[in-house]
């Protein structure tokens, strides 16, 4: 087995509030291996999202990061410079945004944002090249000249696939690529995302709340509770025997494997990540937690081949 | 689409020239007194004897007015006199008329008001641009400051300090008018010099009330447009701060800055003629003074009709214009 | 409501700058009129054409007023003018747009092109013709004219939010339990508008006194009263700047800038209570 593209270890992301410092993401860690597919669950605020933007260390103040390391390639991207930062954005690290609808610059051409990507990382550029990534992603060449409005969503996350791939990065990370089209589109916008991942032999996180449109897609899974990963493994392992009590009330929620489904949401509500109580902070929506849930916070911790999960009760399960 | 939204703006564009003809003929209908022997008698009293021919003056007033006819005919004749662009004549420089008089001022008015909002538009608003986005300097919010202060000013005010440390206090520049009075106007360098020395504290009393107001309209829109997703995904690309400002930032706050322009240019117009009072500047808002401190009612009515129909019209060509640069903006406003 | 201003006022410092300019500024002109002697503001009650002194400490002007005097006179009457005609305006404004907003279909159509229209027209241009075939200008007639001319401003603002509250929750529920149009306006509506009213008030005040001000360097203005704008006019008038007599028209453009800077400050401090996201002045 080679060495991963991506080893991050205890990432923080943390907003500085009139209430005190608030924990987006809370001390996560993970590696990814080249070519792999991980996928991160979760419901909105678990800090999905907030993990993407500081991968691309684009977290805004007043959020800061903070990380044992964050390594793309081996080297540490919190030690990079705003320039080789700047260089490294979409060369070896790229990304499929959320809003795809609004994510293009509405006054400039679809070549012209493919024209000023090249530019930026001192490539050339021109009509045979744009054309071509456009044909990669089923995109007729003639879009090159359109403007954004004169697209309809499923082909704007196509175009931002086609960026997204331009310059054949290591690493994409895909945040719910798919959220804002409608269930025929979003299967075979992913699809896309899945050949041309595979073609230029690139790794994906793909973020997404949907478990089972998710489940079809990657290769290991982790899911994110309120800023913590609290379960992580082969996606087989983890739909089979998921040791989380969150995960399995995540599954529990889908009506089979097959059925795709939104996950609808389960009772109770994330603490608040300024006031965060001590002891695990699912206790307070966990059917099955006790007095040591209150006190101590579980690490996480290996359970199975490659599987780690962060429960003192996992064993139980 | 784009035909619904041309229809609507002509027809108001359409009403207002109504409206503007109306009122300039209803009101001085609607005061008291027959209208001809009150502003005679008035004119009489007030002006030493520079009225002219009197007796063709009372006869213009006679068949102006028409009052023997009923109010419907009078109406029309009016607008009859309106279209024809029959302004009638200058009571206080008979036999003058109000037509060519406006013709002589509205050129120092355009060049006066288009220079001033010219500049201070491309000053302002990358000022404002500026102030908005997040890795600029302090200093420039200190620079800025006396600017936004000075937008809530109004610009005749900031016209008298001008002209007093100016043209008083340090004899820098000439204290009024359009061009050296010992000048004969040509078109040689020496004119438009001495153009452009007389210009520059009027300009300068409208460029520095502007540009703050222009600063604040785009610094609010840069901040809304700074939240947008494609200036994240610009940085996520790897694109350099200084494209991301221009292109992606500036250039999507740029449209909707214009469009402002077109809503505010009522208040730049009164705003330029009271500092061409105080300057004495031979423009419409000067004329338009002159006017009405010699009761020369025709002069005053000719220029309000003109004002207000050319504001009319260029809203109308900017509104026009602007669905034509903005490439979103066919379908949003539907 | 004590708590809930404090805290409105901590961090907003616009808001809170703006405000103390414009109390101050009413304050004086409520105190300053009895405090000077008044015949002083008579035509030729002394040596004209003075500069500052401890006698006259503004000085006097070129009809032998004393400058002091007609400041204390004239800052009441053109605040005066500011709130009667943003009052005014205010009232219009707001119910054109309420019935706007509320009642939809071709009052809404009706009203929104009259407003469209009356903002295409400049303001001044129908100033200046009515100000001229007005026999005598007095400075309630002033208030009413310049009223007349910027409700727009109140009626877009109130129009647009009242179509927002419309479709809330709240007033849906009001509706269908039978509240009816004009009551359902009152006790549902008006309320929420609150904070957009407040806003428009301050912005009317201000367009209303620039237009006065306006009207009264054209020499359109009250002859025979004292106000702020009248004194820059009569100041230049009597060629003042020229004559290097900058006590006579310094103090009314100062009392006016910090007029207007202070409308400007606290709006920008309204705005930001009203819209949270826009951080600053």
């Amino acid at each position: 087995m080679s060495a991963p593209i991506l080893e991050i270890e205890n990432l923080s992301v943390r907003y500085r509030t009139p209430k005190g410092p608030a924990f987006a993401v809370d001390s996560i860690g993970f590696n990814l291996m080249p070519r792999e597919r991980f996928g991160l669950v979760g419901e909105s605020g678990s800090g999905k999202s907030t993990t993407v933007l500081a991968l691309m260390r684009m977290i805004r103040p007043p959020g800061e990061i903070a990380a044992q390391h964050m390594r793309l390639d081996g080297r540490d991207i919190l030690a990079l410079s705003a320039e080789e930062l700047r260089r490294t954005r979409f060369a070896r690290m790229s990304l499929v945004p959320q809003g795809a609808m609004s994510s293009l610059n509405p006054v400039l051409t679809i070549g012209a944002q493919f024209a000023d990507l090249f530019a930026a990382h001192a490539q050339k550029s021109d009509t045979t090249r744009i054309a071509k990534l456009l044909a990669r992603v089923g995109l007729p060449a003639q879009v090159a000249n359109r403007f954004p409005h004169e697209l309809s969503g499923g082909m704007k996350q196509r175009v931002c696939i086609a960026l997204a791939i331009a310059l054949t990065p290591a690493v994409i990370l895909a945040d719910e690529p798919t959220s804002a089209l409608d269930v025929v589109v979003q299967k075979q916008v992913l699809a896309t995302l899945g050949r041309v991942q595979q073609e230029i032999g690139a790794a994906i996180i793909l973020i997404g709340h949907d478990m089972a449109l998710m489940a079809h897609f990657v290769d290991r899974i982790g899911v994110m509770y309120a800023g913590r990963l609290v379960e992580t493994g082969p996606v087989r392992s983890v739909f089979a025997a998921p040791k989380h009590p969150y995960t399995k009330m995540l599954i529990g929620a889908l009506p089979s494997l097959t059925a795709r489904r939104a996950f609808q949401g389960i009772p109770g509500v994330p603490p608040s990540l300024t006031d965060r109580p001590p002891g695990c902070p699912f206790q307070t929506r966990c059917p099955a937690a006790q007095e040591r849930c209150r006190i101590e916070a579980p690490a996480l911790r290996a359970i199975g081949a490659a599987h780690e999960t962060a429960c003192h009760f996992a064993e139980a399960a | 689409m784009y035909l619904d939204y041309v229809i609507r703006r002509f027809s108001i564009t359409l009403l207002v020239f109504v409206l503007a003809v109306s009122i300039n003929f209803a009101l001085p209908r609607l005061t008291p007194g027959d209208p001809v022997e009150q502003q005679l008698n008035q004119l009489i009293s007030t002006s030493s004897g520079s009225i002219g021919d009197v007796k063709a003056i009372v006869e213009s007033y006679r068949a102006r007015f028409g009052l023997d006819q009923p109010v419907w005919r009078q109406y029309l004749d009016y607008w009859g006199m309106v279209l024809r662009l029959d302004l009638g004549f200058s009571l206080a420089n008979y036999p003058e008329r109000v037509g060519e008089s406006i013709a002589a001022a509205m050129p120092w008015t355009l060049g006066l008001l288009g220079m001033a909002t010219l500049l201070s538009f491309a000053v302002g608003t990358l000022m404002g641009g500026m102030l908005a986005w997040p890795r600029v300097p302090r200093w420039i919010g200190w620079f800025a400051a006396p600017f936004l202060v000075l937008s809530a000013i109004p610009y005749f005010l900031i016209g008298v300090v001008l002209l007093f440390v100016g043209a008083i206090v340090y004899r820098i520049f000439p204290a009024g008018g359009g061009f050296p009075f010992d000048m004969t106007p040509g078109f040689d360098a020496a004119t438009i010099l001495g153009i452009a020395w007389h210009a520059t504290l009027p300009a300068l009393s409208i460029i520095l009330a502007q540009i703050g107001a222009w600063a604040i309209g785009m610094r609010g829109m840069i901040v809304s447009v700074l939240g947008e997703d494609y200036i994240m995904l610009a940085e996520a690309k790897g694109l350099s701060q200084r494209r991301i400002f221009l292109w992606y930032a500036v250039r999507n706050a740029l449209l909707p800055q214009l469009t402002k322009l077109a809503l505010t240019l009522g208040h730049l117009v009164s705003g330029a003629i009271l500092v061409e009072v105080i300057f004495s500047y031979p423009g419409m808002g000067y004329r338009l003074y002159q006017a009405i401190q010699s009761k020369d009612f025709f002069v005053i009515q000719g220029i309000v009709l003109i004002l207000s129909m050319s504001i009319a019209l260029t809203m109308f060509i900017l509104d026009l214009i602007y669905p034509l640069i903005d490439p979103r903006i066919t379908n949003k406003r539907s | 409501m004590g708590p809930d201003l404090a805290k409105l006022f901590r961090g907003n410092a616009p808001l809170a700058a703006g405000l103390s300019i414009l109390g101050l500024l009413a304050l004086a002109a409520l105190i300053l009129p009895m405090l000077v002697d008044q015949s002083l503001a008579q035509v030729g009650a002394v040596a004209p054409r003075r500069p500052p002194s401890a006698m006259h400490w503004f000085g006097t002007d070129a009809q032998g007023r004393d400058v002091l005097t007609v400041m204390a006179l004239a800052m009441p009457q053109t605040l005066k003018i500011g709130l009667v005609a943003g009052l005014i305006s205010l009232t219009v404004g707001v119910t054109l747009g309420l019935i706007a907003g509320f009642m939809g279909g071709w009052i809404d159509a009706a009203i929104r092109t009259a407003s469209d229209v009356m903002m295409t027209i400049p303001s001044v241009a129908i100033l200046v013709l009515v100000a001229a075939n007005v026999r005598s200008m007095t400075v309630d007639l002033m208030a009413v004219i310049v009223a007349g001319l910027s409700w727009m401003v109140a009626t877009r603002a109130i129009r647009a939010q009242t179509l927002s509250v419309r479709e809330r929750g709240y007033v849906q529920v009001a509706r269908l339990s039978g509240l009816g149009g004009l009551r359902l306006v009152f006790i549902e509506v008006l309320p929420n508008l609150l904070p957009y009213i407040a806003a428009s008030f301050v912005i009317a005040v201000g367009q209303a006194m620039l237009a006065t001000i306006g009207l009264e360097a054209l020499g359109l203005g009250p002859q025979t009263e004292l106000t702020l704008g009248m004194t820059i006019f009569w100041a230049q008038f009597y060629g003042a700047i020229i004559r290097g007599m900058w006590w006579w028209w310094g103090p009314p453009i100062v009392a006016l800038a910090l007029i207007f800077v202070g409308l400007l400050l606290t709006s920008a401090g309204m705005d930001r209570v009203a819209n949270k996201r826009l951080g600053g002045l």
